[in-house]
């Protein structure tokens, strides 16, 4: 059997990062994610890997640069600020398709914000957030079991689409323990990822290679910015297509479908679970992955169901993407708050009298 | 089989460690458990609460608005929480550091001294585990033997001589709110 502990959600991550192979974790501390730098200063060291402090996150996405370019598996973890401060740099990692992995524990904002839990930062994580049109692998864990987990497979998303892979959480879940299963999962078996034959690790006398941000006649692959983008633009399609995930509970029946996603949808479903004990007949669509979107499974829920629900640690985000998903064919609310968690009455009462009403 | 707790007061007091023992001894007992510490930037002297819940269910939200039981080990706390606990649920009170009573009459509300009682074992630092005794013993919900387990997980090797203190602090916390819940 499994080893089952009782851990926080920072740590969770910490431990994955080291199991999935991450040898390189660059970090500059900031609350409510400084047990993941923790956890990685103490414990990648013994695991023959390099631990850095760096100045600032600006620095750190940088040394993550260039350990990602030498090919090896690596992370940062940061908050609200500090992930503005990465901004520039991911935006490179997306121009020299380099993989790697962020977990972001999300705080109150915008500015300095605040140490609670907020859903804030949905638009810049799953829309690109700094300049030039690209995007991240998102995961939105809903526990730390998943947390867990989808830190392992982050790894192999960012590296079997050269991305960046974003493990988007927050407060509560960081700070949160559980116990979990330690086991190793994976997004894509090992033998499946592609190999990595563009890492610079030294000339050797083989022949020249360059990583390139961007494109030039000469250089790279890319002749021009249109080359570069629409094949950009050809991965997220490919990954929309294979990576997209979602979890669908009592839909088949609902007069009220429940959209939300992290430790929100955690909210809905201990909500769920009491209504429909109640016979309201209300379900949940939880995008596991928001970026890719599960765009599909709920324009389709929305041909049958004609109430919608988003629920959001923030003031209305995801929901222009379910509103775009779904139409005119149904009635989108919305239920949202931007610091602190929304409880469990709040949500159970949005959803009942939406369900009640006629 | 479910229940929930808040446990606050000064950081320092420790409020975190004892909620950690309690939902580690709940786990060890084959429950469902969430443990949610909340200390945001407070230094030593902050305020700090940890919310425990265990279940005989999984549990998929750790957020209680308005816990059902409170153990506070402070006034600030008992300010806080006091309007917010469920009718009918328990509220421990340090009483060595609260010096007024509780307003409610719906909620069953027991002073511990816990300051004075944990001197009597032996060490100030055992306040929490003297509250957590009383809050397992009104409550049922973990063994003496549990915490115990738990507590040889959390502390480190070459801290086990306290073992047999934390014990008796359990039990002295467990002995008074029996001898004093039934008034």
């Amino acid at each position: 059997m499994a080893e089952i502990v009782l851990i926080k959600g920072n740590e969770a991550a910490g431990k994955a990062a080291i199991m999935a192979g991450c040898t390189h974790y660059y970090g500059y501390p900031i609350t409510p994610q400084n047990e993941i730098p923790e956890y990685m200063s103490l414990h990648l060291p013994e695991a023959g890997g390099t631990f850095i402090q760096a100045e600032s996150e600006t620095s750190s996405i940088n040394m993550m640069f260039g350990s990602a370019a030498a090919g090896m598996r690596t992370m940062t973890s940061t908050s609200g600020p500090g992930y503005s401060l990465m901004l520039e740099g991911l935006s490179h990692f997306a121009a020299a398709e380099l993989p790697c992995v962020l977990v972001l524990v999300s705080r109150g904002g915008p500015g300095g914000g605040s140490l609670e839990s907020t859903q804030l930062d949905y638009f810049s994580v799953t829309k690109g957030g700094a300049h030039g049109g690209y995007r991240n692998i998102v995961l939105a864990p809903m526990d730390v079991q998943e947390f867990f987990d989808h830190t392992q497979m982050a790894f192999d998303l960012a590296d079997k689409y050269r991305m960046v892979a974003v493990v988007l959480t927050e407060a509560t879940l960081g700070n949160m323990a559980k116990p979990i299963e330690i086991k190793r999962v994976h997004a894509v078996p090992s033998e499946e990822l592609p190999a990595k034959d563009w890492v610079m690790r030294g000339k050797a006398g083989k022949k020249k290679k360059l990583i390139v941000g961007g494109a030039a006649p000469g250089f790279g692959s890319f002749n021009d910015l249109n080359e570069l983008n629409r094949h950009l633009a050809d991965k997220y399609r490919t990954v929309a297509l294979n990576e997209t995930r979602y979890e669908a509970i009592e839909i088949e029946e609902a007069d009220v479908v429940v959209v939300a996603f992290g430790i929100t949808a955690g909210g809905v479903k201990q909500s769920l679970i009491q209504l429909n004990q109640e016979g309201y007949r209300a379900g949940m669509i939880r995008p596991i992955t928001l970026f890719p979107f599960p765009t599909e499974i709920i324009r389709k829920t929305s041909e049958r169901v004609k109430k919608f629900l988003v629920v959001e640690g923030n003031m209305g985000q995801m929901v222009e993407d379910v509103q775009f998903a779904v139409g005119d064919k149904a009635e989108v609310s919305f239920l949202g708050k931007a610091e602190g968690l929304i409880s469990l009455e709040e949500i159970y009462s949005a959803i009942r009298s939406l369900c009640e009403k006629g | 089989m479910k229940l929930d707790v808040i446990f606050s007061g000064f950081g320092g007091q420790g409020v975190l460690v004892c909620g950690q023992l309690l939902a580690q001894a709940g786990m060890l007992e084959g429950k469902n458990v969430t443990y949610l510490p909340v200390y945001g930037s407070e230094v030593r002297g902050g305020t700090a609460h940890s919310t425990v819940i265990i279940s005989d269910e999984k549990i998929h939200y750790p957020y209680i608005e308005r816990p059902s039981n409170a153990v506070v080990f402070n006034l600030p706390s008992l300010t806080r929480y006091e309007p917010l606990i469920a009718s009918g649920g328990i509220l421990l009170i340090n009483s060595s550091m609260v010096n007024r009573n509780a307003e409610r009459e719906d909620i069953n509300a027991v002073y511990i001294p816990a300051n004075s009682l944990a001197t009597e074992v032996g060490s100030e630092q055992v306040v929490n585990i003297v509250l957590l005794g009383a809050f397992a013993a009104a409550t049922g919900v973990v063994t003496t033997d549990s915490v115990m387990d738990s507590l040889k997980m959390i502390l480190p090797e070459r801290r086990h001589n306290l073992l047999p203190l934390n014990r008796e602090a359990i039990e002295k916390g467990a002995a008074f709110y029996k001898d004093n819940a039934a008034s």
